[in-house]
């Protein structure tokens, strides 16, 4: 399918978005702006605006630890997600979720997950919504290669294939699950292992390329959409970053070769170079747009900067939507629910 | 009224859940041949009027793999996304296989996503302790759950409560475990047939009483008012029986109230004794109101030991009447009759 200008432009904002965003996370990180710590998607926005960019307003996904680029591929303002990342009261999740939790439900990001594997099923239960109401949405899981090899991927998958679910399964093959190379740990092609379940796999070799994404999940966004199914798609790329920002291993897992393999393969300088070459746009345009990605992150910040903490009484709401646990707390409980006062910054 | 089972009642509920919102699925496995005798119809065959399936079909009644896990997650994604699934994990044990979905997505999702999330699902399994199943199928880990805060945690003791809480269990935004004891699936007693809803953190008073206070959680009840009635019988002794009926949200006033005016208390449940709801149960009591207690908190629990096979070692495993008794004449320093 041919893409508009317009909507070319919005690919390679949104990859740009992720881009900036975890390198500014990165760097807040290491200054101890953010709190804990954030795994980027650095090297991965063409998989992962080539997933995002697939789905439409009202379709959902899931997603796991490496976790900011799935939203915002997703079209999330990026206030509320700086905002949560450094724990603050305007958060998208008031504080609550952080890093590893981020979810923006306006935009159908049903939650990141910091258990290996676990949303996967989450996504399955959003695509059983859509059948049993018989909506027109479908659900994309983003889980990596590491969570490739955990049970309830193949629970969620046979579930999803014999009830004929609206649904994607999206590996994210990055080719590492923290230090282990996935070859070291996977028996066979992840891809491979659809047919097991009697339904589609996809392998996209070159991951880093956004047009070979978009269109193997857009075909199988169609299909879940006509009916047809769910689809396995493992999309083979690469993260530039450390598993975690700050982290510092003894042991260099990946060569000097192979990054600078991957690193000669960017996502976003392929993507822009193709814009050129391809579809008539100019250098003066995307430059532009480079600023102006840069200028959203710099607002983003500022909106987060911007944004108290949040109050103590915080921590106790939304464990349920009533509020009659509260009257179960103990005194010293009940006093600290009912205490207005900020936490000191 | 009409005298339905404890297991009748489940079913009932479950039907004019399903009537009433059609967001409302069952999911679990074997529901749809009805193995467990809450998705049937008046007569045994499928064919027979009411039956689930037939009546709701198989979009909304959907049997399941053994996957415990994608069952338990995809339920919770489901309730997420606009469903009220009904979860039927048949036997409590099983809830093992599904704890990271249980704990990590159900319980916290609404939470950690600042209340984005609303979680409104019933995940409904049997304990089969008392039954000679052995290890694998006699657990009783309602406490467990009760340790993991976002889950509201149920315990049904009688035909009519199990019919009230589980409605009021669906109709709730949030997740609830309803922990269902086989050990009273026959008990019978007169249950509306009109819709009613028993609320989720009301303790029942089951008998008034003045001298002590037994707090007596799922098939330890019916146990617990036997054993008043002999106190009251041979010893002239006043019990008051209360039932939490819900663990989580847990009534803590009714229990105080109760302890404050007799001034004793035992807890008898069928779960293990460290870390048990009559722990917790326990210390409550001793930080809120002890200076009301004339005697020692008693607990009858099972002890921390697995749960043998043989019909002559489980037996004894369980509070039953006679230790209920036993602890409520110790509590109030009346000698045992020879």
């Amino acid at each position: 399918m041919t893409l508009s200008h317009d909507e070319l432009l919005e690919v390679q904002r949104r990859m740009l978005r992720i881009r900036k965003f975890d390198e500014r996370a990165s760097k807040m990180v290491k200054r101890g702006h953010i709190p804990g710590t954030v795994h980027t998607s650095i090297g991965q926005e063409a998989q992962v605006v080539g997933a995002t960019f697939a789905l439409q307003d009202g379709d959902y996904m899931s997603g796991n630890h490496r976790s900011h680029g799935h939203p915002i591929g997703k079209g999330a303002p990026l206030g509320p997600l700086m905002a949560e990342l450094t724990g603050k009261a305007a958060g998208v999740c008031k504080g609550k979720g952080g890093s590893l939790h981020l979810a923006d439900f306006a935009v159908g990001s049903l939650g990141e997950s910091g258990i290996v594997g676990s949303s996967i099923p989450i996504a399955t239960g959003a695509a059983l919504s859509s059948k049993v109401l018989g909506r027109p949405t479908v659900a994309l899981a983003f889980f990596g290669d590491g969570a490739a090899n955990q049970g309830v991927l193949y629970e969620s998958m046979n579930m999803a294939g014999v009830w004929n679910l609206p649904m994607i399964f999206l590996c994210e093959n990055n080719q590492y699950a923290l230090s282990t190379p996935a070859h070291t740990v996977t028996s066979g092609v992840i891809a491979d292992r659809a047919a097991g379940f009697g339904i589609p796999g996809v392998r996209i070799e070159n991951g880093q390329d956004f047009f070979a994404v978009h269109d193997a999940v857009k075909s199988a966004v169609d299909r879940a959409r006509a009916g047809e199914g769910p689809t396995l798609i493992e999309v083979v790329t690469y993260r530039y970053n450390e598993h975690s920002e700050g982290l510092r291993l003894s042991v260099d897992y990946r060569n000097a070769e192979e990054k600078a393999e991957w690193l000669s393969r960017d996502p976003i300088v392929q993507f822009r170079e193709a814009l050129i070459a391809d579809h008539g746009f100019t250098a003066e345009e995307l430059d532009a747009l480079d600023a102006d990605v840069l200028r959203e992150v710099d607002e983003a910040v500022a909106f987060s900067d911007a944004s108290p903490f949040p109050e103590k009484s915080v921590a106790f709401d939304d464990l349920f939507t009533d509020t009659t646990y509260v009257e179960t707390l103990s005194r010293q409980e009940r006093a600290a629910f009912e205490q207005k006062e900020e936490v000191p910054a | 009224m009409s005298v339905m089972s404890y297991l009748g009642a489940i079913g009932a509920a479950q039907r004019e859940a399903m009537d009433a919102d059609e967001r409302v699925i069952i999911i679990g496995e074997d529901v749809e041949a009805n193995v467990y005798g809450t998705t049937g119809g008046s007569g045994k065959s499928r064919a027979s009027e009411g039956d689930f399936t037939q009546k709701y079909g198989r979009n909304r009644i959907r049997n399941t793999p053994i996957s415990e896990e994608g069952i338990v997650g995809a339920a919770a994604g489901a309730a997420m996304t606009g469903l009220r699934p009904i979860v039927d994990l048949s036997y409590s044990s099983f809830l093992y296989m599904a704890m990271d979905q249980l704990v990590n997505q159900v319980a916290k999702n609404r939470y950690m996503f600042g209340g984005q999330a609303s979680m409104p699902v019933v995940f409904r399994s049997a304990m089969f302790y008392g039954l000679n199943t052995g290890a694998h199928h006699s657990d009783r880990p309602y406490p467990m759950f009760m340790n993991v805060p976002g889950l509201k945690i149920v315990a049904p003791a009688s035909p009519s409560d199990a019919k009230g809480l589980l409605r009021s269990a669906v109709d709730s935004d949030d997740p609830v475990l309803i922990f269902e004891a086989c050990l009273l699936w026959g008990s019978k007693e007169d249950v509306s047939e009109e819709e009613f809803w028993t609320p989720l953190g009301v303790a029942r008073t089951v008998q008034e009483g003045t001298d002590v206070t037994v707090v007596a959680i799922s098939s330890s009840v019916p146990e617990a008012l036997a054993a008043a009635r002999t106190l009251a019988e041979e010893e002239g002794v006043s019990v008051e029986v209360i039932d939490p009926r819900t663990l989580v949200p847990l009534d803590k006033e009714a229990i105080l109230k109760s302890v404050a005016k007799t001034g004793r208390l035992v807890i008898a449940e069928p779960a293990h004794r460290t870390c048990g709801a009559a722990a917790e149960i326990s210390a409550m009591v001793a930080e809120e109101v002890f200076d009301s207690l004339k005697a020692p908190i008693a607990r009858i629990t099972a002890p921390d030991m697995q749960i043998p096979f043989s019909p002559a070692l489980e037996k004894q495993m369980y509070p039953d009447r006679v230790k209920i008794a036993a602890a409520i004449r110790r509590t109030v320093g009346v000698a045992q009759r020879a």
